[in-house]
């Protein structure tokens, strides 16, 4: 089973070109807040269509009557049908919740898919509330339920878009690790880019850790840091822990910043038309 | 080497916009085709995400900017290298008249196993009411089933096909809908590496062979054929075509072509099973028309000869149908 670093199921897809890449799968509890938007998006509905169809018993009762049967059974078992085809692999709760149903190989999904999984539901109820179809999601190492995988289905999350700030750590203080270049590009070469965003990660969210646990985070940080590249004695013991993180961490992502560089390959940029 | 994040961002970041509006263009309008422009754009747009992916997660750890270009890439990924034919263009009449009886025909084994243990069904219900007349309760577990089959037939009789009088319609609607219920369930059923299938069917058999067998002691076997027929002529192949689904379901579970994955399997039945659900679905909106608005007719209004020749004509259509039209179609192989 593959998890990522939040202990969540992956899926992961390798392109032809190399490229490597993974998609969280969604989580059971998320599909089922997914599943009670949708069931009340199809509790409306037909509410609405009872309410369309009581004004039709004037024309004929019995007319009216068959018309509520056949669009109820039409609408609780088209919509995740039709939401899903028109939105790409999203109904109503999935696109709240920020859900995606995809092909598990990663590639378009097609009409027959959405119908199969959408009308294997009734095994994945049984015997009730989704009961056989959870259980099987939760052991399948891709979080497919019976009907996603008939279909070859899975559900993702969706990525919120990001903002990444560090000019805050990186410009308008004196760093005294500047002094000593050839111990910064040693810093640089012995880091591993998950050290320097753990680094990065703890500065930027100081606030929010109590002052006691404060001081041990960045204690640990920093000794991590210290046990890379020993800095002399006179520069280590002027500067707090916390100081020498923000050093570490200015001294690594300064590398690029300096030289301000312009990509070579946007010189074979294709124009956009 | 350590990615500068927010050099490398504010470079990148103008083309991954660029290729998430092209994305949702191309999302929020399945029919929407790209000028050849558009399509190498496209195509450049992609191959830098990828390449940018690969950079952000050699270089750099950022699980933010990681998560959204994969998500980005994946998108683009399943856009470029899908080669499925996108069916777009779907002709009714085509489907209908060649690729549903082509595609019955290609699973035909697994409509004789239904069709198998459908009459396997039959046989033990009419035996059980035929030995053992008191279990008729136990078998037939319906009120309206209950009663004597030569009172009800009185009763029908004398009702002239009046007792659904103003509610034909909301009948029909709720027979055709529970129909199609319980046909699909059959089908789902078939991820139960077919043995659900196999009870519903069965169970199927049971009620209609103890219901033939009650009738047919107390002497009202005119009436059940001419009750039964009309719809049950199209409704009991309906669910058989069902079932069939689901053992075809079932048979790519199994592997019975072991050779190819389990997901290939699937993959391969799979538009087979989406024709034989529109089949069947057809097939018992006209079952649930006829059962009633034709079937609660009864003589005198309407002579039982004349039900059950409309009965066979139907059967002897839906087998001629299902048996031979598109046979002169090549486009796609019969064998399975």
């Amino acid at each position: 089973m593959m998890l990522n670093l939040t202990g969540r199921k992956t899926l992961q897809i390798q392109t032809p070109e190399g490229v490597v890449f993974n998609l969280t799968i969604a989580g059971l509890f998320t599909r089922f807040l997914a599943w009670i938007v949708d069931g009340a998006a199809i509790m409306a509905a037909t509410s609405l269509i009872t309410i369309c169809t009581a004004f039709m018993t004037v024309i004929s009762h019995d007319f009216a009557n068959a018309l509520s049967v056949i669009l109820y059974a039409v609408i609780s078992v088209g919509y995740g049908i039709y939401t899903e085809w028109r939105w790409r692999g999203q109904s109503w709760g999935k696109r709240l919740l920020r859900l995606r149903v995809i092909d598990a190989s990663g590639l378009k999904l097609q009409l027959s898919q959405i119908i199969i999984r959408n009308l294997l539901r009734p095994v994945d109820l049984l015997p009730a509330c989704y009961l056989l179809g959870g259980l099987f999601s939760f052991w399948n190492r891709r979080g497919q339920r019976l009907g996603d995988l008939a279909a070859n289905t899975v559900v993702v999350s969706i990525p919120v878009s990001f903002t990444i700030n560090t000019q805050s750590i990186k410009e308008g203080k004196y760093n005294s690790f500047r002094d000593y270049p050839h111990l910064e590009s040693r810093l640089r070469q012995r880091t591993k880019p998950i050290e320097a965003a753990l680094a990065l990660d703890a500065i930027l969210r100081r606030d929010e850790i109590t002052p006691e646990a404060r001081v041990e985070l960045f204690k640990d940080i920093a000794t991590h840091f210290r046990g890379l590249v020993p800095f002399e004695e006179h520069v280590d013991e002027m500067i707090a822990d916390e100081q020498f993180v923000r050093n570490v961490v200015a001294s690594i992502y300064r590398q690029n910043s300096i030289r301000q560089p312009k990509s070579p390959n946007l010189q074979h940029d294709i124009p956009s038309n | 080497m350590i990615l500068d994040l927010q050099q490398f961002i504010a470079t990148e970041r103008p083309r991954w916009d660029e290729l998430e509006a092209l994305l949702i263009k191309i999302e929020e309008d399945p029919d929407h085709r790209l000028t050849l422009d558009q399509t190498r754009r496209f195509h450049y747009l992609y191959d830098r995400a990828a390449a940018d992916l690969l950079r952000i997660s050699t270089f750099a750890s950022s699980p933010e900017i990681l998560r959204y270009l994969e998500a980005l890439v994946a998108r683009a990924y399943g856009e470029i290298h899908e080669t499925r034919d996108p069916r777009n263009r779907f002709h009714f009449w085509h489907w209908f008249s060649r690729q549903l009886p082509q595609t019955f025909r290609r699973h035909l084994a697994a409509f004789w196993c239904s069709l198998a243990l459908t009459l396997l069904g039959v046989a033990f219900g009419a035996g059980m009411l035929h030995l053992n007349p008191d279990s008729k309760e136990t078998l037939l577990p319906f009120s309206h089933l209950q009663g004597k089959p030569s009172e009800r037939v009185a009763k029908e009789e004398q009702n002239e096909g009046e007792s659904l009088q103003g509610r034909k319609a909301g009948f029909a609607g709720s027979l055709m809908t529970h129909n199609i219920r319980v046909s699909l369930f059959t089908l789902a059923m078939g991820m139960t590496y077919g043995v659900g299938t196999v009870v519903v069917l069965f169970y199927n058999g049971v009620i209609l062979g103890a219901v033939s067998m009650d009738y047919i002691q107390d002497g009202q076997t005119r009436f059940l054929i001419g009750w039964l027929l009309p719809y049950g002529s199209i409704e009991i192949p309906s669910v058989m075509i069902a079932g069939q689904a689901g053992f075809v379901l079932a048979s790519a579970l199994i592997g019975s072509r072991k050779r190819i994955s389990l997901l290939d399997r699937l993959a391969v039945v799979r538009d087979d099973l989406v024709t034989l659900i529109g089949g069947f679905s057809i097939l018992l909106v006209w079952a649930g028309i006829v059962e009633a608005f034709f079937s609660q007719y009864h003589e005198p209004v309407l002579p039982y000869g004349v039900k059950i020749g409309f009965g066979l004509l139907e059967l002897v259509l839906l087998c001629g149908f299902l048996g031979f039209s598109g046979r002169g179609d090549k486009s796609r192989s019969e064998s399975p």
